[in-house]
This record gives C-alpha cells, structure tokens and sequence, in this order.
C-alpha cells in the first residue's frame, strides 16, 4: 500500500461516519422540508403534490405577509438597540481600559450570560414587566404611581427590550473583535496630523470597525427573527412573529405544507443575510497586516 | 458563541500596546464611557439578580416589597416529581448529546484539518448551519424527516436533534486548535518509532484534550438549556426547559425562581470551567499574570 492509497484510506475511515450523518441529519431533512413546502393541505393532514400555493399565500395573504414585515421591523430594532448598548461598552474595553486583566474580566462578564439559560433570561423580564411585576409593585412601592401600568408587558416595546437584553452579547463579541485589531498608531497618527477626537472618531475607528458592526447585527438580526420563545412569553396579540406563526402551522393550526414552506422563506431570508454581510465584509477588509 | 472561546487565547497577544491619550490628564469621554459601561453590566446582571433574589422571597407572586427569607420555594421545586422526571431527562438528552457532538464533531474536525477534498468548502458551511440557522428550522426539518421516515416523536429524537444542532461547537473548537497545533511534533513521535495510534493517543490527543472538553462543557449547558429543536422533537416526555415552558405560560410561580437560580448558578460554575480548561494554562496564563 503506497502512501496516497494510505492517506485516501484514512480520510474514507475519518469521514464516512460524518458523511453519512451530516447527510442524513441536514441534507435530507432540508430536502424533505423543501418538498413538502410544495404539498397541498388536506384535512387532517397533507397530501403529495406540486403546487405554489403556500408560496404564494405568504405574498397575498395578509396574515402572513404583515407578520413578515413585522418580523423584520422588529429585529432591525433589537439590533439597533444591542448596537446601542454594546458599542459603548465594547469602545470602553478596547481604548480606555488600560489593564489587560480588567479588560478581559469585563469582557467574559458581558459574555457569560449567553450561558445563562435563554428561557429564563426571557421569563425574567416577564416577571419585572408585568402589571403584577416588579417594575410596577417598584412604582407603586415608592409611591409614583397608584394604578399598575399594563402599558409594559404584552407588547412590541416588551419583545425589543427583551430580546435586546438577550442577544447583546452577541453584538459584544465580534464589535470587540474589530475594535480591538485596529492599529493603535492610526489613531496616534490621525491625533498628530491635528484631527481632533471626534474627528478621529468618525474618520477612523467607525469605519474600521465596519466588519464588526456587520458581523454584529447580522447575529442579532438573524437570531432575533428566529425566536419565538420571547415573542410568545413577552409579546401580546399583536406581537407574533414570523417563526410564531412557523411554530403554530405545526401545532394547532396543523397545516405542515405551509410551515414548510414559511420555514424556506425564513431559512432564504437568514442566509440571503448572511451571504450578504459576508460579501460586504470581505469587500471592505482592509489589510493593517 | 464559538468564535469568544478562540478569541481568548488570541486577545491576549495584542497587550502591550498602550494608549496614549489616555494616560493622565481628564479624560471625560474616558468616565462617561465607564458609566456607560458600568449601566449595560447592570442591564445584564439585574433581571438574573432579581431571579435569585426572589426564588428566597417568601410571597407567592413576584412582586415588590421583598417580605421575608424562606427556602420553602427550593424544597417545593426538589420534591416536585414533575419537575425533578424533567431534570433527569435533560440530564439524559445532554450527555447523550455530547457524545454525538464528540463522535461525529472529532473527527469531522480532523479531516478538515488534514485533508483537502471536493467539496470542502460547501461540507464546511453545512456543518456550520445549524449554529448560524435559527434553532427552528433545525427543529422542523427534523420533524418532516422524522414523520415521514416514520420515526416516533421521544427523547431519542431530541437527542438526534440536539446532537445536529450542536456539533458545529465541537467542530469550530477542536478545528481552530488543531490548527495552531504543530504537526512537526507528531513527525518527531513517528520518528522515533511510535506506530500511527499510539502518536495520536499519546501526542495529538494530549495536545487537542482542552478543546474537547471545554466544547463539551459549552455543548452539554447549551443542550440542556435548549427549546427551539426540542419544541417541534419531542414526544410524550418533557425536558426541564420545556416543562418550565410550559409552567410560565400559565403563570409565575417561585418555584420556577427556585429552580431558575439552582440552572443559572450551575451553567455559571460550568462556563467559568470550560474557560478556564480552554485558556491552556500553560501557554497564555503565565502570560497574562
């Protein structure tokens, strides 16, 4: 046995356990989902056929196209609302903490509660939030007010904030990666050449950090439009989400053709976005070696 | 969530440069950004911070002014049957998990270190779907494949699910390690005579020991902690998360605070673990002290 034989023989016996998994586990689910997405419903269940129809609802009917939109609305604004968050704190970290050791305390600090169970994470907030909630006894407590508001839980408002506070940590990590790597004598050199802070600033650290703004709102963007967990526990009836209503076509609403086919949409839109931001951070990638 | 636990090892190479403009002198943008900082930090921690406070409030509604110590909340949750079936088998569904992450993750890792083969880059971003995915497409795909090859809905399914969706954390962990690792070292061990297992036994397993235990770490807590996959795969039996699902969407009860604070506290003490298996103790820490 020759030695490209022995190396062709040991990748076969390192990948073929793999090989048959990752098929059987992604490539064939994937496969199925995508065909019966293209099934008909037929009480109780769905039948084999071809037909666009589940496509095309989703355009047409209101039900399905507004939460869609709603859907996006509602992500762009948790990301907005991480990016808030996490870009001070991220610029904090890189250029004015100068111990190496309290830089990475803070950081893994911001980082540890993605560990922290995401359920309770959500149910917390329903706790603080609701009209029986510690936010509303606080005010009541202390005298502010003597009605409770109802006006916090149960609404878009509730699953932004929530949903914010869930996945910051993920605008965190690849913000304080990009901030990190930019070359400290750039600044020195734009501080020299007598621009001042701001100026600097926007001239840059903004755009250097570009990648990691991308990066980060495209993990917040993605995993928010997937949840529907928080929606369900914090939003009210008029705060579904687009995987709200994936969830309920294979619940109740018994109607597989159509969650199928409304999980494609889904799964289209998340890696459009990702690709996307993928093109768009090689594009702009400077190399400061 | 993978990307922090490479970068850790990274970060800490870049240290020695200092700031200038920061040294000495006021620096209000510097303080302003602090308090900032200090406020997202308390963003994140108050909600998980209340939780704990609570599950040892003896009022049955969550709500202000705090009424007295008790520890009833705790000793209701461990004698709830229910509850304690769920904890088991989330226990079940984790381990199990991990040992698939781990079979299929290794060596999924190694013939992507080692080998060049068509296709690479297209197995690459498969593999890393079902992290970058929302949980529930994974979920659903599964679901179609699983009913339509006639795979009855139970814990084992969940495990399956869970075990797709993971295994990328292993993949990404043992494959960034292996590519620092030096190769050369594995040369030498033949070199000297050892036959191709013992120099994977004795040199390459030592050298990648790390990365596959603090995966395992992140895999197990991210498992037991999962509900997006286990919502559409599972059968009659219920995980914790599910069952604590299923409960705060009824109503709060401090029972849930109580268990709440015992999951909280043991995926803390298990991240700090993973991170501080994954830092290499040899080679960064001495560095950073």
């Amino acid at each position: 046995m020759n030695h490209l034989q022995r190396r062709q023989l040991g990748f076969a016996a390192l990948m073929s356990g793999p090989i048959v998994w990752w098929g059987l586990v992604l490539l064939v689910p994937y496969a199925i989902m995508f065909m019966i997405s293209f099934y008909s419903r037929q009480f109780p269940f769905h039948v084999p056929d071809f037909q666009f129809g589940n496509y095309w609802k989703i355009i047409v009917e209101d039900q399905y196209y507004m939460v869609l939109m709603r859907s996006l609305k509602i992500s762009l604004f948790v990301s907005l609302a991480a990016f808030a968050l996490a870009y001070p704190l991220t610029y904090y970290l890189a250029f004015k903490v100068r111990s190496h050791r309290v830089r990475m305390i803070i950081y893994v600090a911001t980082i540890i509660p993605l560990w922290v169970s995401y359920l309770l994470r959500a149910y917390t907030w329903k706790t603080i939030l609701g009209t029986e909630g510690i936010l509303n006894s606080f005010l009541m407590w202390t005298g502010i007010i003597n009605e409770p508001i109802s006006l916090f839980l149960y609404n878009q408002f509730a699953m932004v904030i929530t949903m914010a506070y869930i996945f910051t940590p993920y605008m965190v990590m690849p913000l304080f990666a990009s901030l990190e790597k930019i070359p400290r004598n750039l600044i020195e050199a734009s501080k020299d050449l007598g621009i001042g802070r701001l100026g600097t600033f926007w001239r840059i650290t903004l755009p250097l950090s570009v990648p990691g703004i991308l990066a980060g709102f495209t993990f917040t963007f993605c995993l928010s439009f997937g949840d529907f967990i928080s929606p369900q526990l914090v939003g009210g009836p008029y705060s579904n989400m687009i995987s709200n209503v994936v969830a309920t076509q294979f619940g109740i609403a018994m109607n597989w053709p159509m969650g199928s086919a409304l999980s494609m949409v889904v799964l289209f839109i998340v890696v459009a976005i990702i690709t996307m931001s993928d093109r768009f951070e090689r594009a702009g990638r400077l190399d400061l070696g | 969530m993978t990307a922090y636990a490479s970068q850790t090892g990274e970060r800490r190479r870049a240290e020695p440069r200092k700031l200038r403009f920061s040294r000495g002198g006021r620096d209000t943008t510097g303080r302003m950004l602090g308090v900032a900082t200090g406020c997202v930090l308390a963003f994140m921690y108050a909600p998980i911070v209340t939780l704990m406070i609570f599950s040892f409030n003896t009022n049955q509604i969550t709500k202000l002014p705090l009424t007295g110590w008790t520890l009833d909340w705790y000793e209701m949750a461990f004698s709830n049957s229910e509850l304690m079936a769920a904890l088991g088998n989330s226990l079940i569904v984790a381990a199990a998990a991990v040992v698939i992450c781990l079979t299929i993750g290794i060596p999924t890792a190694f013939a992507m270190d080692r080998y060049e083969f068509p296709g690479k880059v297209v197995f690459r971003r498969l593999v890393l779907l079902p992290i970058t995915l929302p949980g529930l497409i994974t979920g659903i795909s599964m679901l179609n494949f699983f009913s339509i090859v006639g795979v009855p809905l139970s814990l084992w399914t969940v495990v399956v699910g869970h075990g797709t969706a993971l295994t990328a954390i292993v993949v990404t962990n043992v494959y960034a390690r292996l590519q620092r690792f030096d190769r050369r070292i594995e040369e030498a061990s033949s070199d000297l005579g050892a036959r191709p297992w013992q120099t994977f036994l004795r040199v390459t397993l030592p050298n990648i020991r790390n990365a596959v235990i603090g995966s395992s770490l992140i895999a197990f807590t991210l498992s037991f902690d999962e509900i997006p996959v286990t919502f559409f795969l599972t059968g009659r039996d219920n995980t914790l998360p599910m069952y604590i699902w299923s409960t705060i969407r009824r109503g709060m009860t401090p029972e849930i605070n109580a268990i709440g604070s015992v999951i909280i506290g043991t995926s803390i003490v298990l991240l700090l673990l993973s991170i501080f298996i994954m830092s290499e103790p040899g080679r960064g820490r001495r560095k950073a002290l």
